[in-house]
This record gives structure tokens, C-alpha cells and sequence, in this order.
């Protein structure tokens, strides 16, 4: 009783004394915690809503049948109608549709349209079931009616009865909103009409996307879909929801489980801080401590009494981090719907929902890593030698057991030996191991190489130098580098990962950049609806186009989406004019390439995206198989592209080929050059003269380039704002840090001041300290953080997304972020000095006993 | 939960009944009426041909009802319905999946022993060969279950559902009884409001019902009604009461009342025809319904007048239910709600036939 009396006077006391650093601890494992629960928040309730959404799009089927070009021939249905087994088969043929009206964001006029069969949706996809008004049942057979869902009405501004003009090629086609669609979740927008009218209008006459099967209740379902899979031949793909989930998860786990290790080091960078904070504050107390166990306190009740600090630092911070991590995720939710800049998950509005689990293991992180904050310290003051840690100026010493720079070492060269292993289960778990080692081993490091550096700049300043300053700050750190590696550490990992995002993300951006010019090379790029599955301009269309005056050069595109394999998402397919003896010219080519004359004789040449080459095993060189048309034609890789657009995979081919396999003449868009006299205004003006010019998207590169970099900055806009939180923690590791020494060298200043050092002098020294430890900190964490930018560039991008980048310096951003590193800690350093030295010389000095 | 689902189901359904039942109040859709075909006297029925479907009339339905007997003795009763409805989709459309037509099934049993309804149903647009309702000659098919009159003019029909199934052979022991004059039938006191109509009587039935697990062999005797029209009830009609009765002479009597909505009548029909072939037509102020017991069903709130007078000029006919409880109550599902039930027929405490009775328009308005 009289112990815990004592223990919790104990605690009081300490954080009495140290309240600001306390706070600033605590907010930093709160800030850890909350972007790691934030970011999994989110992540989670987007994927949740995004898999419910789906769900609810499926219903309750047990099984459904793709083909694998997208569209297929209407036939199979009545034959799985039919099927041994089958209960109930649904056809649904689901499409998106341009909305005529101007709508506010010029890029976002797509409307999915689902065609159903009212009478066998309802016992599959009740949720799809439109609503009529009142007396009018048969709008649900009507070929002109269209039922919206709430978030479809809303976007589109329109009510129950008035009329929805949509573009079907070069046409436009009114549809009249019979009525809602009031089981649609929430965010979601979507329309549903008669599958048989909308065959007819949107021209996808005799085909469907997918059959949705109902299983009579005995059948086996692996077995079934065995059989099934096998007989309806290898144009189609069974598939069941747990396939789709998978399917949805695989999409966006990559970029998923990439910013969930972002939010990792974020907390690991905060743990620092933890450390920092508690070590200093142990070692400050090391003859208090010594002093109690002399009185007869335990060993194991010193360490219960210190890892005590640290569970209730760690339970308070990781606890107001989850309600912080909570508040975030709302927020965040409610202005990015979820996205997070990125687009996977599109069309959705995702709620928050919080499992306890995710509560528990969030909680449990972040008090973990407070607790090893403080144990490290910990173990190292129980075991001290009472005597020697009773005495003044033990406190450096102490320190000797962090000091192991051989094991730093191992870490160090065992993280470059990861970053050579393959990705797993294609996702980058090595590289982040390495960096992971990288950190620890580079702040393991940090005492051995600091005194190595001081050590040298000692000699070296003594002989040129007589400044009392500089001799002493040099001194100091020669001579004391566990302390000083410990207000390294926070800037260290700090300004590692600022420095290893910041060239991470401008590498890519300027990759991107240069992407964007090698595949957007015309000036005007011109699109048109869609006709059904084939695209929006026929030959008449054009040939008006390629006779208009004023450009040089008119290519045409045909794009389409293909499923190679059901576990993964669709693939796009590019059909364009492509020039063969120099494809470099039309794609940005990457590696070997082949020439048309090294193909095989009569072989058609498919260059293929970088993804294509992870995902599928695609090589320069081999002979693949692709649906093209009806049937699987093969093609020989001629090359490699990037592409980051695409990250499913991507593969061009030349569109005579194309139209040679397929006869489908029709193409989705055609991008122009101007020629040298034509002004921008003037192309315009040609284009408007085309009689079918209203139907026309008409974007200048220029725009899609802007579009694309400002999409590319928001997706990075969450690493933008890890940077500040990670400046924020480092700052706050070295004002914590500062201060805490500042309290323990007390003495140490009474005793300069007693040799003639002015209070002046001092807190210049200080502040030269920080500088020259920031200074210190920065260019290791320069040096750390380009390697781990490294990591990020070859190994983690390539591995998660299947795409490569060039290596780009950001130099000016990181010149003045150290040097608003330099010039805070200085500051820091410069103002925790002044506090303590504002005391009397002589009270100082008798603190020492 | 499960009530929001099965209401959203019911919603969506429940225009078929829209249009079986009440829809025939033609205002709404005068519109598109043009489109249909018009019901009209002194057109002359053909067959084979008018065995078949009249895509042209917006609705039709082929409605067997009967008594069955199992080996054991043990009586049941059962129905079979196919309807087709036109919907008035754009014809021109070459969509496959285009819902022109669409077919609705109904069957029944009705088991003493279980003393309510056995029910199902099915509801499809025509196409692909899986659901149509031939021209020609009676052919109709929903997925796996079918009605038609096969080469020797035998009608076979196989319904399987999840609780029973039935494989039922029907044959015609007598010629077909066209209703109304040559089979130009009015049903109410406008001469649009008509449809063509013609009976089969005495219909010799044999085959098997899977039923409570057990498969039985049966016969029994039915009546079939084929009839087709594109505007059939008066605006102000609520309802009607309608019998079918095999009598054990070899008559045979159709009657019906059409009911406004004070309850009173506002049409009524009925043709008595003996073993001969002899007809006699009655005039609506001939035929009157005379409720004698009412049931009230536990599951709708509906009452029934299931015990019923009914007088076809000097004749007086007494209807009692095989049981009570044959509401057909798929409220869950469509939200049709009418009572169709086996009925033994009595002259003077005499049993004189078997029949069934259709009492339509007698539940609560229905809760949507």
C-alpha cells in the first residue's frame, strides 16, 4: 500500500517537472496511432462499401458467368437457364453511358447503367428493383423509362418524371426517370433499365456482361463450377462473390498496404520521440533512482516504476490517438469520399465503421511501442552499479549498452541483402523490411558515428582553432555521444523519411511527367460515346474527321477491356497505328526492343506494359495469347512500355492488325496534330463545322496533362501531409530532447559558469550544439533517407504497382526544409538553454552533492 | 429486414396483378390501348388457331381447376393458370430480351388433410425459347413448367414447385362449351368490356402429385377455361364471384357476378349445358349470388362468402368448400390475395357435382 502511495507520488513528481515534454510525448505516439487508424479507417470502409456495393449489384447469386472480352453473345443464356443445377439464371447487361448535360466536373459524366430482367432479378437483386410511380406498373417493361438511384438523381439534378438525355455515338437518346431506385446504397450512382430496351437503345443488341446463377440447394459448387467453367470453353469465366472480393481486395491492396507502412513508420518515427523522451528523463533521474534503491526499493519495483511511466504515457496517447485517428478518418471520409486522393474506389460513399478488434490492435501498437521506448532505458539503470550511478556525470556512461554500432552494422547490411529478395504474394514485404532496418540500424549507429565525427572535428578544430565556443560544443559531443545520438535519433528518422518521400514522390512525378509527354504527343485529342461495344465513329465519321484542314496528322485509337485471367482485373487493350520501324517514336519504350524484322515470319507484334511483364510473365519476345475479336489470336511481345496510367496492364497493338482480326472499323477516339499555321481556335472552329460536332469530347492535351498532374498530386497529397507530421515529430524530438539535457547539465553549465564562462557564451555553445547535431542528424538522415528512397523507387513501386521511375533529386525542397531543421533546433536548443541558465550559478553547482 | 425485402419484392411484383386484376380499369393506359386488339361480337373463334395464344389482346389465360382423387380415396383439389400479359413494349424493338409478353403461372392444391392452400407461382417475359405462349394451338411454358394440348387434343401439363409437383393428363370427354354468344362473352354493361371465352368441361384427368414427400398417383375430373381480352372490367368494378361446376349427369353450369364497389352486382353471367350438349344462356338479372356463410381468413383479414347460393333462373345451386381455408395468399410474394377453392355443389341436400369457386376482390385494400 505504502509502495503504491510511493510509486504514484513518484510519477506525479516526475511529470510535474517535465509536463511539457510529457505532453509532446504523448502527442506523438497520439499522432502515430491516429494516422496509422485513420489511414486503416478509411482504407477499410472504402473497401467494405466498395465489396458491399458490388454485393448488392450481384445479390444473392451463387455463381456468375463473365466472358472474357467483356460483352458476349446473349446465346449461353438460355443455355444456363437450362443448365443442370441452375435454379434460377439472371441476365444482366451492365454498361456506362455518357450523360448529354454539362455537368460540373467535365471529366465525371459517366453513368452506369445496369439492363435487367425485372422478373428474374427479383430473386436474385431485389436492390436493382425499380420503383414506378403510383398506377404505372409497366414502367418497368417500358422501353423508354430509366430508374435512377438518390445519389444518380441528385448528381444529375433530375426528378422522378423528368427526361435523362444520354449519347450513344454521335445521337443523343431520351430516356424518361420513371422512378428510384430506393435500395441502392447510399453514394451510389447508378441507373437500371429493361435489359430488353436497353439492348435496343444503347445497341448492345444480343449481348450481356454477366449471368448471374442461383444453384439449386444440393449442388456442390466446386464441382459445378468445374464443369461449368470446362464446357462453356475458354471465351468465359465462372466466378463466385468470394472470387470478386478477392478480386476487388487485389485491385487496391498494394496501394493500400502501401499507405498503411507509411502510417507504420509515422508511429515508428514517433516511438523515437518516446525513446528520446524517456531516456533523458531516466537518465537525468540516475541518482534519484540509484538513491531509491539504496533506500531499499527492488530491482524489479525500480523497473516496474519506470515501465509504469511508459504504460501510462503509451495508454494515454495511444488512446487519444484513436479517437483522434477516428475524428481524421470522418473528416477525411467526408471530404475525400474515401478515395484518398486515389481512384479505386470510385462512385462510392463509404461510412466509417470501427471494430473493436481494429481498436485493440491499434491501441495495443501504439502501447507497445511506447513501452519499448522506455524499456531500452529502463533495464539499463536497473542493472547499474548503485555506487557509480550515485556519483555526478555517470550519465553518458551509461548509455555504453545502446552504444553498438557492430550490431548497427549487421542491420544495416542485412537490410541491403533484403532489398535484393523478390516481392511476396506481389507485395514489397522485403523492401519494407529493409527499410525498416535501414532506420534502426541507422540510428543504431548514430553514437559510434558521432563520436567518430566529433572525435575527428576535435583534433581538427583544436588545432586551428581558439573560439571557447566551438571548443567546447565539439568537446562535449566527442566525448558524450550516446546523449547526443539520442537527440539524433528523432531528427534522424525524421528527416530520413521526409527526404525519402520527397525524392520518392518527385521522381515519380517528374516520371509521370515526361510519361505524359511521350503519350500525349497531338495536340487535340477528340472522343465520342460509345456505340454499344463498338466505338462512337464508324468510318463516315472518320473519314470527315481525317479530311478536316488544318492538321498534319490524324491517328485513330480503338480501346477496349479484356480479361485474361478471372482472378485479376481487366486489362486494356489499345489499338492504334503504331510506327514500326521505330515504335519508340509512338510509345515510351523501356529495355530491349524488338524490330519488325526480328519478329517471326507472319507474327503480329503486341507491346506490352510494364504490369503485363509482373502480372502475366510477358517478355520481349514471347509468343502470348490474347482475345481479340471472337477468338485468342497470338501475338509476339515486340517491347515493353511504361505505363502509369494502367496498373492492371496494358498492351498496344497496330490497329490494322486489329481490324483485320475483328473487322470492327469503328474507333472511340482520334488524336490530331495541328500543322504549323493552325492556331488552336482555328482547329476548334474546324472541328465545329462537323456535322456531328455537339457529340464531340474535344480536350487538348495540355488540359489531360494538368488533369492528370493534379489527380497524381492528390493521390500524394497523404504523403504530403506524413511529411509535415514527420517535421513536426523531429522538431519536437529535438526540443525534447534539448530540454531534458539541458535539465540534466545543469551543473555542468554552474560549473562553466564558476570557470568564467559568460551565460552569453553558454547559450551560444547551445546553440551551436544543435546546429552542429542537426547538422549531424540531417546529412545521415540525408544519406539514410536517399536509400530508402532507393527502396522505394526500384523496389517497393515496381513491386507493388508494376511500374519503374527515374531517380530525381527534389534539391531545393530539401535544402530548405534542413535548413528550417538547422534553424529551429538551433533555436531549441538556444531557448531550453536560456531557461535553465535563467537559475543561480551557485544552486546549480550544489546539486552536485 | 426480411419485411422490407419481401416488400420490395412485392412492389415490383405486384403490377402483374395491377393488370390481371384491376388493371383491366382501362382509363389509365388508354393510351396505349390502341395498340391492342378489340374484343368484339359476332367475331366467329377458330380452331385450332384460338387454342393457341392472341399476342394482339393485352391479356390471356388458360385456367384449369379440378377435383382429384388419390388412390386411397382421399379428395384434392388443384389449379393450374397460365397467364399472358402484352405490355405494350414497343414492338419494333429486336431485342431477344424485349418484354412484349410475359406469362405468369399460378398452381395449387388444395389438401383436406393440410386444410389450407399449397401455392406457387412463376412470372418471366417470353424469349428465348425458355418462356412463350404459342400461337396456333395451346402451347404455353414457363421455364420447366408447361401447359399444352398435344396431337390428339390431350392437354399435358407439368408443374414442379418447391413444396409439390404435378404431371397431370386432361382429356376431353365432351365437346368445348363456347360462353357468351359463339364465344363473344360480356362482362359488363358496356359491350367493350368483353373477352373471349370458351370452356372444356369434364375433363378426364389421370397422372401423379408429389406431395408432403409422397408421390401419388391421381384422377380426377377438371374444367378448363381459356379466355382473352384486352379490356374486361368496368371501372367500377371491385371484384367477382365466379363457379365452375361438373355436375354427375354430365351438365355442366358457368356462372359469375361482376361486383361494384357497393357490393352490389354489376354484371352477372351463366350458361347451364346438359350431357346432350343442350345449352341455356341466362341474363344477368337471371343469375344472382346469395352469400350463406362467411370465413374469415386468419392470414388477409378478408371475409369470403365460401358457403354461396347461387340461382341461375328457377335453379338453385348450393356451394360448400371442400374445406375453408383455400385463400390464396401470396401477399410474400405477387400480393394477389383471392380465395379459389374446390367446391361440392348440392340440389336439395342433394350432392349433384363438384366444381371450384373463384371470389376475387374480397381482401382489405392492399397494404403497400
Amino acid at each position: 500500500m505504502k509502495l503504491l502511495r510511493l510509486s504514484c507520488w513518484l510519477l506525479q513528481s516526475e511529470w510535474r517537472a517535465r509536463f511539457i515534454q510529457i505532453i509532446v510525448a504523448v502527442v506523438a505516439i497520439a499522432m502515430g496511432v491516429a494516422l496509422g487508424f485513420s489511414i486503416h479507417l478509411i482504407n477499410s470502409a472504402a473497401l467494405n462499401e466498395f465489396s458491399a456495393a458490388n454485393k448488392s449489384l450481384s445479390g444473392q447469386s451463387d455463381m456468375q458467368v463473365y466472358g472474357k472480352h467483356g460483352f458476349f453473345d446473349e446465346t449461353v443464356y438460355p443455355k444456363l437457364a437450362r443448365y443442370e443445377g441452375v435454379k434460377l439464371a439472371n441476365p444482366v447487361l451492365e454498361f456506362t453511358a455518357t450523360v448529354s448535360a454539362t455537368l460540373e466536373n467535365q471529366n465525371d459524366h459517366q453513368l452506369k447503367i445496369l439492363g435487367i430482367d425485372v422478373l428474374r432479378a427479383a430473386g436474385i437483386s431485389p436492390d436493382l428493383l425499380g420503383i414506378p410511380a403510383e398506377g404505372r406498373p409497366m414502367d418497368n417493361f417500358a422501353d423508354d423509362a430509366i430508374f435512377l438511384s438518390p445519389a444518380a438523381m441528385e448528381w444529375l439534378n433530375l426528378e422522378q418524371g423528368d427526361v435523362l438525355h444520354l449519347n450513344v455515338g454521335l445521337e443523343s437518346i431520351a430516356l424518361r426517370v420513371a422512378g428510384g431506385l430506393t435500395r441502392a446504397r447510399a453514394g451510389r450512382r447508378i441507373a437500371v433499365m429493361d435489359i430488353g430496351a436497353a439492348q435496343w437503345r444503347f445497341h448492345y443488341l444480343g449481348v450481356l456482361s454477366r449471368i448471374e446463377l442461383k444453384l439449386e440447394p444440393h449442388i456442390h459448387h466446386e464441382v459445378f463450377k468445374e464443369k461449368l467453367t470446362r464446357e462453356l470453353g475458354e471465351q468465359f469465366y465462372v466466378s463466385e462473390i468470394v472470387d470478386q472480393e478477392a478480386r476487388i481486395a487485389n485491385m487496391s491492396r498494394a496501394y493500400r498496404i502501401n499507405l498503411n507502412m507509411l502510417a507504420l513508420v509515422a508511429l515508428f518515427t514517433g516511438s523515437f520521440l518516446v525513446f528520446s523522451t524517456q531516456a533523458l528523463s531516466i537518465m537525468r533521474r540516475r541518482s534519484q533512482f540509484a538513491f531509491l534503491r539504496v533506500m531499499g526499493y527492488t530491482r524489479r519495483q525500480l523497473l516496474l516504476q519506470i515501465l509504469t511511466e511508459g504504460m501510462v504515457l503509451g495508454t494515454i496517447g495511444a488512446l487519444l490517438g484513436i479517437v483522434l485517428g477516428y475524428g481524421c478518418a470522418v473528416i477525411a471520409i467526408n471530404l475525400l469520399s474515401g478515395n484518398l486522393g486515389s481512384n479505386f474506389f470510385p462512385g462510392i460513399q463509404p461510412s466509417i465503421f470501427i471494430s473493436l478488434q481494429d481498436v485493440i490492435l491499434f491501441f495495443i501498437i501504439g502501447l507497445s511501442v511506447t513501452v519499448l521506448g522506455a524499456i531500452l532505458p529502463a533495464r539499463e539503470v536497473v542493472s547499474a552499479n548503485q555506487a557509480s550511478a550515485l556519483k555526478s556525470g555517470s550519465e553518458d556512461s551509461a548509455m555504453n549498452r545502446t552504444q553498438r554500432s557492430r550490431a548497427a552494422l549487421f542491420c544495416l547490411s542485412i537490410g541491403i541483402l533484403l532489398t535484393q529478395l523478390p516481392p511476396v504474394y506481389e507485395l514489397p514485404i522485403f523492401g519494407y523490411l529493409a527499410i525498416a532496418l535501414l532506420l534502426i540500424g541507422g540510428i543504431a549507429l548514430m553514437p559510434g558515428l558521432a563520436k567518430l565525427v566529433f572525435t575527428f572535428l576535435q583534433r581538427y578544430v583544436s588545432r586551428y582553432s581558439r573560439n571557447v565556443i566551438i571548443l567546447l560544443t565539439v568537446a562535449r559531443q566527442a566525448n558524450a555521444p550516446n546523449q547526443t545520438s539520442i537527440a539524433l535519433s528523432g531528427v534522424l528518422a525524421s528527416f530520413s523519411l521526409i527526404v525519402a518521400m520527397a525524392i520518392m514522390v518527385l521522381s515519380f512525378r517528374i516520371s509521370v511527367d515526361r510519361w505524359l509527354d511521350h503519350v500525349l504527343p497531338a495536340d487535340l485529342y477528340v472522343r465520342v460515346a460509345d456505340i454499344g461495344m463498338q466505338g462512337g465513329f464508324q468510318s463516315n465519321e472518320q473519314n470527315a474527321i481525317a479530311g478536316l484542314p488544318g492538321f498534319v496528322r490524324t491517328d485513330f485509337f480503338r480501346v477496349q477491356h479484356l480479361t485474361l485471367n478471372p482472378d485479376r482485373p481487366e486489362i486494356t487493350l489499345i489499338a492504334r497505328p503504331i510506327d514500326a520501324s521505330q515504335p519508340d517514336n509512338t510509345l515510351p519504350l523501356i529495355g530491349d526492343v524488338l524490330a519488325l524484322s526480328q519478329l517471326p515470319e507472319g507474327a503480329m507484334p503486341l507491346w506490352v506494359s510494364e504490369a503485363m511483364v509482373d502480372l502475366y510473365g510477358y517478355a520481349v519476345g514471347k509468343k502470348v495469347r490474347i482475345p481479340v475479336g471472337d477468338t485468342w489470336h497470338e501475338f509476339s511481345v515486340a517491347g515493353v512500355w511504361r505505363d502509369y496510367g494502367r496498373q492492371f496492364g496494358a498492351v498496344q497493338m497496330q490497329l490494322s492488325d486489329y481490324q483485320a482480326l475483328t473487322g470492327d472499323f469503328s474507333i472511340n477516339s482520334a488524336a490530331l496534330w495541328l500543322d504549323a499555321e493552325t492556331t488552336m481556335a482555328e482547329a476548334y472552329a474546324a472541328l465545329q463545322q462537323l456535322p456531328f460536332s455537339n457529340a464531340l469530347e474535344i480536350t487538348q492535351s495540355q488540359q489531360i496533362r494538368e488533369s492528370s498532374l493534379a489527380i497524381f498530386d492528390r493521390s500524394f497529397a497523404i504523403t504530403y501531409v506524413l511529411e509535415i507530421v514527420a517535421v513536426i515529430i523531429g522538431l519536437s524530438g529535438v526540443a525534447a530532447s534539448f530540454s531534458a539535457q539541458m535539465l540534466a547539465r545543469a551543473k555542468e553549465f554552474g560549473m562553466l559558469r564558476h570557470i568564467g564562462v559568460t551565460q552569453r557564451q553558454i547559450t551560444l555553445m547551445l546553440a551551436a550544439e544543435g546546429c552542429f547535431l542537426t547538422l549531424l542528424g540531417v546529412t545521415l538522415g540525408f544519406i539514410l533517407g536517399l536509400g530508402i528512397s532507393l527502396i522505394l523507387i526500384f523496389i517497393v513501386n515496381p513491386q507493388s504497382f508494376h511500374w519503374t521511375m527515374q531517380l530525381h533529386m527534389p534539391w531545393n525542397w530539401l535544402l530548405l526544409i534542413s535548413i528550417v531543421m538547422l534553424v529551429s533546433a538551433s533555436l531549441t536548443a538556444w531557448l531550453a538553454g536560456r531557461k535553465v541558465l535563467a537559475g543561480s550559478v551557485i544552486r546549480t553547482v550544489r546539486e552536485d552533492w | 429486414m426480411i419485411n422490407s425485402f419481401i416488400k420490395k419484392i412485392r412492389l415490383a411484383l405486384f403490377f402483374l396483378f395491377s393488370i390481371l386484376w384491376l388493371s383491366t380499369v382501362a382509363s389509365q393506359q388508354s393510351v396505349k390501348d390502341s395498340q391492342f386488339a378489340v374484343v368484339s361480337p359476332g367475331h366467329a373463334l377458330i380452331f385450332p388457331q384460338d387454342y393457341g395464344a392472341h399476342p394482339d389482346f393485352r391479356i390471356e389465360w388458360w385456367y384449369v381447376t379440378g377435383w382429384l382423387e388419390t388412390e386411397d380415396k382421399k379428395p384434392l383439389g388443384f389449379q393450374v393458370t397460365f397467364f399472358r400479359s402484352a405490355t405494350g413494349h414497343d414492338p419494333e424493338n429486336p431485342s431477344q430480351f424485349a418484354p412484349k409478353q410475359l406469362v405468369i403461372a399460378h398452381a395449387a392444391i388444395s389438401d383436406p388433410t393440410i386444410g389450407r392452400l399449397l401455392y406457387d407461382e412463376k412470372s418471366a417475359r417470353a424469349g428465348f425459347d425458355l418462356v412463350y405462349a404459342k400461337e396456333n394451338d395451346t402451347h404455353v411454358k414457363l421455364d420447366d413448367w408447361y401447359f399444352l394440348r398435344d396431337s390428339k387434343g390431350h392437354y399435358q401439363t407439368e408443374i414442379s414447385a418447391d413444396k409439390f409437383d404435378m404431371q397431370l393428363s386432361l382429356i376431353p370427354t365432351q365437346k368445348m362449351l363456347l360462353q357468351g354468344e359463339n364465344g363473344f362473352s360480356r362482362k359488363g354493361p358496356n359491350i367493350e368490356q368483353a373477352s373471349y371465352y370458351y370452356s372444356e368441361p369434364h375433363l378426364k384427368v389421370t397422372g401423379s402429385i408429389r406431395h408432403q414427400g409422397k408421390r401419388l398417383t391421381v384422377s380426377g375430373h377438371a374444367w378448363l377455361d381459356h379466355e382473352w381480352s384486352s379490356e374486361l372490367l368496368d371501372s367500377r368494378a371491385d371484384g367477382w364471384d365466379w363457379v365452375s361446376m361438373n355436375l354427375f349427369d354430365g351438365s355442366s353450369l358457368t356462372a359469375f357476378q361482376i361486383r361494384g364497389k357497393d357490393g352490389k352486382k354489376l354484371w352477372a353471367y351463366a350458361k347451364f349445358r346438359n350431357a346432350n350438349g343442350n345449352a341455356r344462356f341466362y341474363d344477368p338479372d337471371q343469375v344472382e349470388f346469395i352469400p350463406q356463410r362467411v370465413w374469415q381468413s386468419p392470414h388477409t383479414n378478408a371475409v369470403y362468402p365460401v358457403e354461396m347460393h347461387v340461382r341461375t333462373g328457377e335453379f338453385e345451386w348450393r356451394l360448400a368448400p371442400l374445406f375453408d381455408d383455400q385463400e390464396l395468399n401470396s401477399r410474400s410474394t405477387t400480393g394477389a390475395v383471392y380465395w379459389e377453392g374446390a367446391i361440392r355443389i348440392f340440389q336439395e341436400q342433394r350432392a349433384v357435382g363438384q366444381g371450384y369457386l373463384e371470389l376475387t376482390g374480397y381482401e382489405s385494400a392492399l397494404d403497400l
